[in-house]
């Protein structure tokens, strides 16, 4: 599998995001600049967490109008695996791919810890690596992941399956009904708010994350 | 325009240090001169107070590269690498405006690090707030801490460990003291020093604006009623643009084309420039009208002293203008030649095609006013021995304590910092000391910040000797070995001689445990002037340490992890209650000397327990400070979710101690830590190997409670209601 991470200014997890799919694939990720206007031929697109342009305006409302971003929805039309994680998957409903919003958390405050989140299918090429309906436990590290949506767009996400993670146990942003990633129409564009990147390694005292990129490198190899 | 003796008054100077000025001038200065010289000669700049006592502190130590008197602080940590670490204070202007205050804090010590060409790895803080009934209080808290997650969550560097507590003496000054650790190539150090005459002198960042200005002088006077009309010199701070500066200056350090280059922080563009002119031996003329200005019209006085936020100052190899150009307008960044190296050892500014100063360097950065000012040393306070303090209840007391606001948890505070960004955290905030891992490699830092102010007010010279040792202590219950320490003293009005005592007395405590230990102190900060209407803050000298782990998987954690494990009680017990929390929370009394401090123990103790960890041999390990043992043995459990039985030992100590002072001394030097039963035996044995490594046995680990024989059982649960309800409860209801 070839990935490309997109740097943002102002993005902060592309290294992490880096050193898990080397660790899944053996292989660091191009890392393709926002200013840039066209890819290289990957398998894999990742819009890495952060604060792109300081979260100025809305968080991911700049990023999402970066020269690069056309290239991305060119790609993911294609069909090529686009993956946002945190202010990528921010970046990602502001431009379009994903439908919704995510809102400031509702209790108000940066939440940084452990969550556990319920893979709600493994028939994707992101969660190849789990089994439907079982729990991990990953980290979430933002302000903005309070994800919500109209009635009529929940009702298709819900009927389509495109609801990806929800979380369990406990709801740490106030997201409406628990939901912590969605996928698009075809199941190949995902953005989740819970950093799997930083579950990849026994040091970070846990590998739960780790499955998303070897189920991603499996798929797409 | 003339200056009048009410402008030098406004400027912070008294009229010797002006006569001082027209001595080395000899000349009446301008206004941008007058201003020049008042912020370089501010307490804050200057250390005017303070540094003939700071000459005593140890800095040196084989591993130390560069101690004070840089950016930061250089440690030698092997394989090539240098850790580069400080921790500075921004206490004045986080109890005007707490969220920028405390934010700009954060950036400010940010640069101080990637100055020096450091990748920043890791953010500490220590704060201390007023009473938690205060009326400003809950919005101090709540502004400092959010303004702290808001800058370093937005610049990536994750904010793993530091300590808050609450004391009435801080209810009209807070302490906010941030600390960064980056991590460099050993031979691509960073330095301020200027060189090379006709130089270019290169301005990078954000543009210059009228805000922070005389942000120094404010830092060096004590607060009244009306300090709140200095919110205007409080900076506002900009976390995505110091982002942006830090890959900036990271990608420029890694070409050949950097001489020297210092960060704009107090005193701005004014002490960026003649730090570095000063300690290059070489003069500096700027012109004015490059530098990119926020706003039209700003004076050369304004211009001079802003405190704008996100700036850097650097000199460059001649012909390699266009290098940092190329990097800095990639990033978005506004950069100018603003000037040149000179030879003519002044400070010459010019606005408009006049010279609007003309200064010596010499006078300006080294010949500020030295004070030795008369001190009075704190009177002793009396010993108390265990049977003078009455006992309480344990089980009530116990639970009291959990849920005192020094010793209750502050997962609150540090859930809202994001302390996993870059993926090489080991040991999360709530242990004894953060464990960051270099770069996915095997080799970690370990870092705490510790000081107990109540100790240091009860024993000035004791209580800092302990804040030492306590660093000491949490470092090598992770595993890891100390290595050097950056400090921040914090201290009322130093014109005061009972005040300028506690500053005596804390540094020639620091000075001792430092030397006793091989912990030098290799860079650090002094606040003064934390007083308001002649009321000054308990005294603090905040200790920040850094410690080297060979592999992170030989560390160890506070939790208990397994059922059956043996308790053991490294170090000796003798009930010091005096100054002690027991003291304060159960009893309302906050009288007392501080516990006694062995610092060949403290090495001793940690030593051994280093060697334990190293060897693999233990479950846990937890330092004993704050509520004494049972505090300790409560936090192990509920970090573990495992309770233990802990055996009558107080019944049957050598010398009769009643339980509550057994249970609840701060007596120093101690660890508790948890064995395999298996290892049980070999770790008696590694304790009698080395003399004067007291080790009892003190229980084994298992079920929900805490279970204390004929004093009763706590319930995990219970003591969790305790122990994480109280700052949730203080922050969110009511």
């Amino acid at each position: 599998m070839k990935a490309a991470v997109v740097l943002f200014p102002g993005s902060n997890r592309e290294r992490d995001m880096a050193v898990a799919l080397e660790r899944a694939t053996g292989e660091p990720p191009a890392i393709v600049w926002h200013g840039d206007t066209t890819l290289p031929k990957v398998d894999l697109i990742v819009l890495p967490g952060g604060f792109s342009y300081g979260d100025y305006l809305r968080s991911g409302a700049i990023a999402a109008r970066a020269p690069i971003m056309r290239s991305v929805v060119e790609a993911a039309e294609r069909g090529v695996a686009v993956l946002g994680v945190c202010n990528g998957f921010q970046i990602l409903t502001e431009a379009g791919l994903l439908p919704g919003v995510l809102l400031p958390n509702a209790h108000g405050k940066f939440a940084c810890k452990n969550v556990a989140l319920r893979v709600e299918t493994s028939q994707t090429v992101f969660t190849g690596g789990y089994e439907a309906g079982q729990t991990i436990s990953v980290p979430i590290a933002h302000h903005d992941g309070n994800y919500f949506a109209d009635d009529e767009t929940l009702a298709r996400l819900e009927g389509e399956g495109r609801v990806a993670f929800r979380y369990v146990g406990g709801n740490p942003n106030g997201s409406i009904r628990d939901i912590a990633g969605i996928y698009n129409e075809t199941k190949t564009v995902l953005g989740l708010m819970p950093h799997p990147e930083d579950a990849t390694d026994p040091s970070q005292g846990g590998t739960d994350g780790l499955g998303l990129f070897t189920g991603l490198a499996n798929a797409l190899s | 325009m003339h200056i009048t003796p009410k402008i030098v008054a406004e400027h912070g100077l008294k009229p010797d240090e002006y006569q001082r000025i027209l001595r080395h001038l000899g000349r009446e200065p301008n206004l941008v001169e007058l201003g020049i010289f008042s912020v370089m000669w501010s307490e804050h700049c200057s250390y005017k107070s303070s540094r003939r006592h700071l000459r005593k502190l140890p800095t040196k130590a084989p591993w130390v590269i560069k101690g004070p008197g840089e950016n930061a602080g250089v440690i030698d940590i092997g394989d090539g690498m240098a850790a580069i670490f400080k921790m500075e204070s921004h206490n004045h202007p986080s109890f005007i405006e707490p969220y920028q205050g405390a934010a700009t804090g954060v950036g400010g010590i940010l640069r101080d690090v990637f100055t020096m060409g450091a990748r920043p790895i890791a953010n500490l803080n220590a704060l201390r707030f007023g009473a938690p009934d205060h009326p400003k209080t809950r919005h101090l808290v709540s502004g400092v801490v959010a303004g702290i997650g808001g800058y370093g969550n937005c610049v990536g560097v994750p904010t793993v460990a530091g300590e808050c507590s609450f004391h009435p003496a801080y209810n009209g000054n807070i302490l906010v003291n941030a600390m960064t650790v980056g991590i460099a190539k050993a031979d691509r150090i960073f330095y301020a020093a200027a060189a090379g005459i006709g130089n270019p002198v290169v301005y990078v960042g954000s543009k210059t604006g009228r805000d922070g200005i005389h942000g120094a002088t404010m830092a060096s006077a004590e607060f009244d009623d009306n300090s709140e009309d200095k919110r205007p010199t409080v900076q506002v701070g900009d976390p995505f643009t110091e982002k942006l500066l830090i890959e900036a200056c990271l990608e420029i350090m890694a070409e050949d084309a950097v001489v020297a280059i210092q960060d704009m922080g107090a005193a701005g563009l004014t002490s960026s420039s003649c730090e570095m002119a000063s300690k290059g031996g070489v003069g500096i003329e700027l012109d004015l009208d490059r530098v990119p200005c926020r706003e039209t019209g700003m004076t050369a006085y304004e211009i001079m002293l802003s405190e704008s936020q996100e700036r850097m100052l650097m000199v460059l190899r001649q012909g390699r203008e266009h290098v940092a150009d190329r990097i800095f307008k990639k990033w978005g960044l506004d950069v100018a030649v603003i000037g040149r190296i000179t030879d003519s050892g002044r400070v010459v500014i010019k606005k408009d095609g006049r010279v609007e100063a003309d200064l010596p360097v010499g006078p300006l950065a080294d010949d500020a006013p030295q004070y030795d000012r008369p001190y009075v040393p704190t009177p002793p306070r009396k010993r108390l021995s265990p049977v003078d303090v009455p006992g309480r209840p344990i089980k009530d007391a116990l639970l009291r304590l959990l849920g005192s606001p020094d010793i209750a948890s502050k997962r609150w505070i540090w859930e809202q910092y994001d302390h996993l960004v870059r993926g090489d955290t080991v040991q999360r905030p709530g242990g004894d000391a953060a464990v960051v891992r270099i770069e996915g490699a095997k080799k970690a830092l370990a870092l705490t910040a510790d000081c107990t102010p109540r100790y240091c007010e009860a024993d000035p010279f004791a209580g800092s000797v302990q804040a030492v040792a306590e660093a000491y202590r949490n470092l090598s219950a992770v595993g890891a070995r100390p290595l050097a320490i950056t400090d921040c003293l914090n201290f009322g009005n130093p014109e005061r001689p009972e005040i300028m005592g506690q500053f005596v007395g804390c540094v020639e405590g620091m000075a001792l445990a430092c030397a006793a230990l091989s912990f030098p102190v290799v860079s650090g900060n002094v606040s003064l002037y934390n007083e308001t209407n002649g009321q000054g803050v308990q005294p603090t000298p905040q200790v920040g340490a850094v410690g080297l782990v060979e592999d992170w998987t030989k560390t160890a954690t506070i939790g208990f992890k397994t059922t059956g494990d043996v308790l053991y009680l490294v170090g000796e017990t003798k009930g010091a209650l005096g100054a002690s929390l027991y003291l304060r929370e159960i009893l309302g009394r906050e009288d007392g000397a501080p516990p006694d401090y062995d610092l060949a123990a403290e090495k001793r103790h940690g030593e051994f327990v280093r060697a334990l960890i190293a060897d693999g041999r233990i479950s846990s390990c937890h330092d004993v400070s704050d509520g004494g043992l049972l505090v300790a043995l409560a936090e192990m459990a509920l970090a573990g979710g495992l309770g233990a039985t802990i055996d009558p030992v107080w019944e049957n100590a050598t010398t009769f101690l009643p339980a509550h002072a057994f249970l609840f001394g701060e007596d120093q030097a101690r660890y508790v830590l948890a064995v395999p039963a298996p290892f049980a035996a070999a770790a008696e044995a590694a304790a009698k190997a080395r003399t004067g490594v007291p080790l009892k046995r003190i229980g084994t680990v298992g079920g929900r409670a805490l279970t204390l024989g004929s004093l009763g059982a706590i319930s995990l649960d219970d003591m969790r209601a305790r122990h994480e309800g109280w700052l949730p409860d203080l922050m969110e209801k009511g």
